[in-house]
């Protein structure tokens, strides 16, 4: 359980470290994330490894996680008040587009032989 | 009595008592629910919570001192999302075009329209950013939306919401658009609808499911990499 975590906050670290030395506007866990998955996919652990079954608690409760920021939004209610039109039309148009682009491309782009 | 009140409102011991309190109620009425798509446990909690701060006399920040710790694995846990885009590399090799085409294209559209729509409708510059990367899995795009000026608890709904409107109604939406390879259809609602999809695309498909978590996984990569790159331009 600790070596995992330790491994996870390792590669955050390092992630971390990188975005703010090299001012990347990215967030240093994403970096992270990816040392992460280039270890993985360089090492190949066994299932059971300790970095995988720590991965597999945290994810398991992965909402847990984001309900304290999820409660900052009782600050923001005015706001969504306001801003009602943009934001309920943006998240349909958006979603929408996304949905469609990435599915019709892909069903365009697969080999017809896999289909 | 009250002096305790007041140490007990200000302790960290409150904040994480509530939100552990508020996630095991949600996981009970996503229970009751059978697992229907609308009863997430994290809304659940954040009514519950928000409710209980409001009539507690609660400040949202004495509520983070307890709750800043929880919240603090959230990074640790992003890191692990390597994890599951570990195991599903391989379906990657099969796929490996479309998805190299699809994926970035996908992640592009969801950002700029996202901007452009919050700015037609007459939206400010902030809430621009706090919806831009609301397409990228909850976590990440909390992150993202404090990298780049937005608000990270308004994002942290709006990829809540959207995850819930993809799980209700994305097979619906690809049936009528006429997409009815399961790779595709994962991928898609991966793209857009990130962890909250993918569950609901894994209960309807093996396969759904697994190009859905690949998409939610790389979509948060190029969520993160595309919104620093193209919000400049926009």
């Amino acid at each position: 359980m600790i070596n995992g975590l330790l491994w996870l906050l390792a590669c955050q670290l390092v992630g971390e470290v990188v975005v703010r030395t090299f001012d990347w506007p990215v967030p240093g866990a994403v970096v992270g994330m990816a040392v992460l998955f280039a270890l993985l996919q360089l090492r190949r652990p066994p299932e059971g490894a300790n970095v995988l079954r720590m991965s597999d608690a945290l994810l398991r409760h992965l909402q847990l996680l984001f309900i304290p920021a999820g409660v900052g939004v009782v600050t923001l209610l005015a706001v969504i008040r306001d801003d009602a039109l943009p934001i309920i039309g943006a998240m349909l148009v958006s979603w929408l587009a996304g949905l469609v682009v990435v599915g019709w491309l892909v069903t365009l782009l697969v080999p017809r032989r896999a289909r | 009595m009250s002096e305790t009140w007041d140490w007990l409102r200000v302790s960290p011991l409150l904040g994480i008592f509530l939100t552990l309190l508020g996630y095991r109620l949600g996981q009970e009425v996503e229970r009751l629910a059978r697992g229907h798509a609308l009863a997430q446990p994290v809304v659940v909690a954040v009514a519950f919570i928000g409710g209980s701060l409001a009539l507690l006399g609660v400040e949202y920040d004495d509520y983070l001192s307890g709750a800043g710790v929880i919240a603090f694995f959230l990074g640790p846990a992003t890191v692990a999302l390597a994890v599951p885009l570990h195991r599903q590399a391989h379906h990657l090799r099969h796929l490996l075009l479309p998805m190299l085409v699809a994926l970035p294209v996908g992640a592009a559209v969801s950002i700029v329209t996202a901007v452009h729509t919050v700015r037609w409708l007459g939206g400010g510059d902030v809430l621009e950013r706090t919806m831009a990367p609301k397409a990228a899995t909850t976590p990440v795009s909390i992150a993202v939306s404090d990298a780049i000026g937005g608000l990270p608890s308004l994002t942290a709904v709006f990829a809540i919401v959207i995850g819930i409107v993809g799980a209700v109604a994305a097979p619906a939406v690809l049936n009528l658009l006429r997409v009815r390879d399961r790779r595709a259809r994962g991928l898609a609602i991966g793209a857009v609808s990130h962890g909250v999809g993918t569950s609901r695309a894994l209960r309807d498909h093996p396969t759904e499911g697994a190009f859905a978590g690949l998409a939610m996984g790389l979509t948060a990569l190029l969520t993160s990499l595309l919104v620093a790159v193209v919000l400049p331009h926009l």
